[in-house]
């Protein structure tokens, strides 16, 4: 398991395949969650897609019968470097609260 | 000639895309939409005057990356080689191509393959020719690689830049 930090873009595209989601579904969801703070743009977005296929975090689905565009979901190993991303940011949330919070 | 239409012959370095670019959304300011592009040649078409904002990049060809792009509201107006050109009505949120910095850094990578590749080929081309009769087609060869590779500097102290925003950022 990779234990480098996500980019807040791979992180959101991560999230938002949990459930099965075309392309432009994960830019409006990503803004939807984000209460428009992250906008992912579309080059950004499909390097991502294509580096995480080849990481075998995320696949692409068959297209089903009334589909045009492709459809992408994560895999096994996608959710668990997604689980272990968010303990990483649990940490440091953690950690920020207690020392400013002068438990530390 | 028609007064809608205006083409308009124009150079660019590829090291200089962000010049094109700036120039492109000058005409769309102007009231001048880009409607299609070839090697060195622009065709625009009237509109109102900052309707619309342009952006180029390279990109290989990709039904997928189009459907995206259409799926922001970006309209594809062509390419020369591997460079795209979209336009994004600028009604609507600013329309970049790229959301951060690592995929910034990871287009200007794919310029430095191109440089590089364009250079050596070159840089090869004149040594075999230097060695034949043919001395003169070496030089344009040896010329061309040492002007390739300047791009590439460029490119270089472009990513360099970002890399140094990046120490402190995501």
């Amino acid at each position: 398991m990779e234990s480098l930090s996500l980019t807040e873009s791979t992180y959101y595209i991560l999230l938002c395949l949990h459930e099965p989601q075309h392309g432009y579904g994960i830019m409006q969801e990503t803004a939807y969650l984000s209460k428009g703070r992250v906008k992912l743009a579309a080059g950004t977005l499909y390097g991502a897609l294509v580096a995480m296929i080849e990481k075998g975090w995320i696949i692409q689905l068959p297209y089903g019968d009334n589909e045009r565009k492709k459809e992408y979901k994560l895999t096994a190993q996608g959710i668990a470097v997604l689980r272990n991303e968010i303990r990483r940011l649990e940490e440091l949330v953690d950690n920020g609260h207690k020392v400013l919070g002068g438990e530390l | 000639m028609n007064s809608y239409i205006r083409k308009i012959r124009k150079f660019f370095l590829i090291w200089d895309f962000e010049k094109e670019e700036d120039w492109l959304n000058e005409m769309s300011q102007n009231g001048w939409s880009l409607a299609s592009v070839g090697l060195g040649t622009y065709s625009f078409i009237k509109a109102d005057p900052g309707e619309y904002t342009i952006r180029l990049h390279m990109h290989s060809k990709d039904d997928e990356y189009l459907d995206i792009m259409r799926g922001s509201g970006a309209e594809y107006i062509g390419r020369i080689g591997s460079w795209v050109y979209f336009k994004r009505r600028a009604e609507l949120e600013s329309f970049d191509v790229f959301s951060d910095l690592d995929s910034k850094l990871e287009h200007l990578g794919s310029i430095s393959r191109f440089l590089m590749i364009a250079g050596g080929v070159n840089l090869y081309l004149g040594e075999m020719n230097s060695l034949g009769q043919a001395s003169r087609i070496a030089w344009i060869n040896l010329v061309a690689a040492c002007f390739l590779m300047y791009g590439l500097g460029r490119i270089h102290g472009k990513a360099e830049e970002l890399k140094k925003q990046r120490l402190l950022h995501e």
